[in-house]
């Protein structure tokens, strides 16, 4: 069965984790990617230019109602909530925080869950809060491929654990183990 | 046909009763966002399928209130985005020191907190006199809170902190009266802002203005109804006259993005040309 996309949501200790993932992503990769990083409010994305400088896949910003397409890696912007639509659009918000995060990860994953449903993966990164868990449970619901990084390998155990107490997921792996799992994934697709 | 999702079936009628019994129309607002509002307030309220609530919106009255209240975002902030009101100072106010007199529409005004910030800041450039803000919002509830003004003694700490990095002249602290919960916002900011009720997707063309905020109220739209209110906007501006919407919303699909000019792309503030 091939994939429509990945969701990836990471908070602290996100980048160094994102990094270890990203760049061995081939160009021609074919599942688009996106992803929430809590980011401080007044975060000028600059990170985001210095990721696409690493990664061969293009990293940018998900703009609103831009179409969601392969070759892309989307990060959500500071302050602003990510969904997806049906149409396989991106939706932006302002409401209120939700897990004290604007951008939250179960605000993009439950969206997202909705829209593709079983051609989802979601992915949980390190992270030391317990945004995710419900969007992930949500996208395992959904018949989509969970995974979460193992919380010993993480540098902030506490949102991989929370996401594996709340949803059987399919997978626990390193950080090495969710690259290769996700290239030898990009091959089959 | 494919059969569609029920919970996607009772929410389409959910928002046409709302439109045909409160005459709000939400029926080309982005699906995602809607769903999440309504099946937040179905949590809330303890019912297991918006069909229960159906009945509760046409016949309990405080309770459409609520829902009413949760399709409106309010969020908002003094001096959200400080680079914008800087870029307003540096950018914006030597157009707007050309005129003898100048309106300013702000459409979706929600709690009224960037209504004065604009105030303060045409307040510090000397243009406040000469100039008449028409604060607007449909959501009656935040509209009321705005005129009065009074905000809660634990936001000023960031809203200084935004006042200054938007190049504040003065201290924060001279534009309210604070106590131990509540900041008052003095009254004299208030005297050119009129606050009024309108609705961007119901209502027609407000009134002929130099420049319109809108800022964070056109994401929620579905690209159909965008066009639609980008077209009220341009009806509504002179010619020269400034557009200014939040930080992430742009031109690029607007049918009439070749009307304006960039006159600062990263802040999205855009100058209807002649």
């Amino acid at each position: 069965m091939g994939y429509g996309a990945i969701v990836i949501g990471v908070s602290s200790g996100g980048l160094n984790a994102l990094m270890k993932i990203l760049p061995s992503l081939p160009e021609n990769y074919p599942i688009p990617i996106v992803i929430v990083q809590h980011v401080s409010p007044r975060s000028d994305g600059y990170w985001i230019e210095s990721m696409n400088r690493t990664c061969r896949l293009n990293v940018k910003e998900a703009d609103e109602k831009e179409k969601i397409e392969r070759g892309n890696i989307y990060m959500a912007s500071a302050n602003y909530h990510l969904l997806v639509e049906k149409d396989k659009t991106f939706s932006l918000s302002t409401e209120a925080k939700v897990n004290f995060a604007r951008p939250s990860i179960d605000v993009l994953f439950e969206s997202a869950a909705e829209a593709y449903g079983e051609e989802l993966i979601g992915l949980i990164l390190t992270g030391s809060n317990s945004d995710g868990a419900l969007g992930l449970r949500k996208i395992k619901e959904e018949g989509g491929l969970t995974i979460v990084q193992d919380p010993e390998t993480a540098e902030s155990p506490s949102m991989p654990a929370y996401a594996i107490s709340t949803t059987s997921v399919d997978h626990i792996f390193s950080l090495e183990e969710i690259a290769n799992f996700l290239q030898t994934l990009g091959e089959g697709n | 046909m494919a059969a569609r999702d029920s919970t996607e079936i009772e929410i389409d009628l959910l928002l046409e009763a709302i439109y045909q019994k409160y005459g709000y129309d939400f029926r080309q607002y982005s699906d995602a966002h809607i769903k999440r509002r309504i099946m937040n307030r179905m949590v809330l309220s303890g019912y297991n399928t918006v069909s229960e609530m159906q009945f509760q919106l046409l016949h309990n009255k405080s309770f459409a209130n609520d829902l009413l209240h949760d399709l409106s975002i309010t969020v908002t902030e003094m001096f959200r985005d400080p680079g914008f009101y800087r870029s307003i100072r540096e950018k914006i106010i030597p157009i707007l020191k050309t005129y003898p007199f100048i309106k300013i529409w702000h459409a979706g005004c929600s709690t009224g907190e960037e209504a004065y910030s604009m105030a303060i800041l045409l307040t510090e450039e000397g243009l406040m006199e000469r100039t008449t803000i028409y604060a607007t919002d449909f959501n009656q509830r935040a509209l009321d809170d705005a005129k009065q003004g009074i905000f809660s003694n634990t936001l000023i700490k960031e809203y200084t902190t935004n006042y200054q990095a938007a190049g504040g002249r003065s201290a924060f602290s001279d534009y309210y009266i604070a106590d131990d919960n509540m900041a008052i916002m003095n009254q004299n900011l208030k005297k050119n802002i009129v606050w009024a009720n309108h609705n961007l997707v119901t209502d027609s063309v407000f009134a002929e203005v130099h420049m319109i905020l809108c800022r964070n109220v056109l994401i929620y739209f579905k690209r159909e109804l965008q066009n639609k209110v980008h077209k009220m906007f341009y009806e509504s501006l002179i010619n020269g006259g400034v557009l200014c919407l939040g930080s992430k919303e742009g031109m690029y699909f607007s049918e009439l993005k070749d009307a304006y000019q960039d006159l600062d792309p990263r802040q999205k503030i855009f100058k209807k040309k002649y």
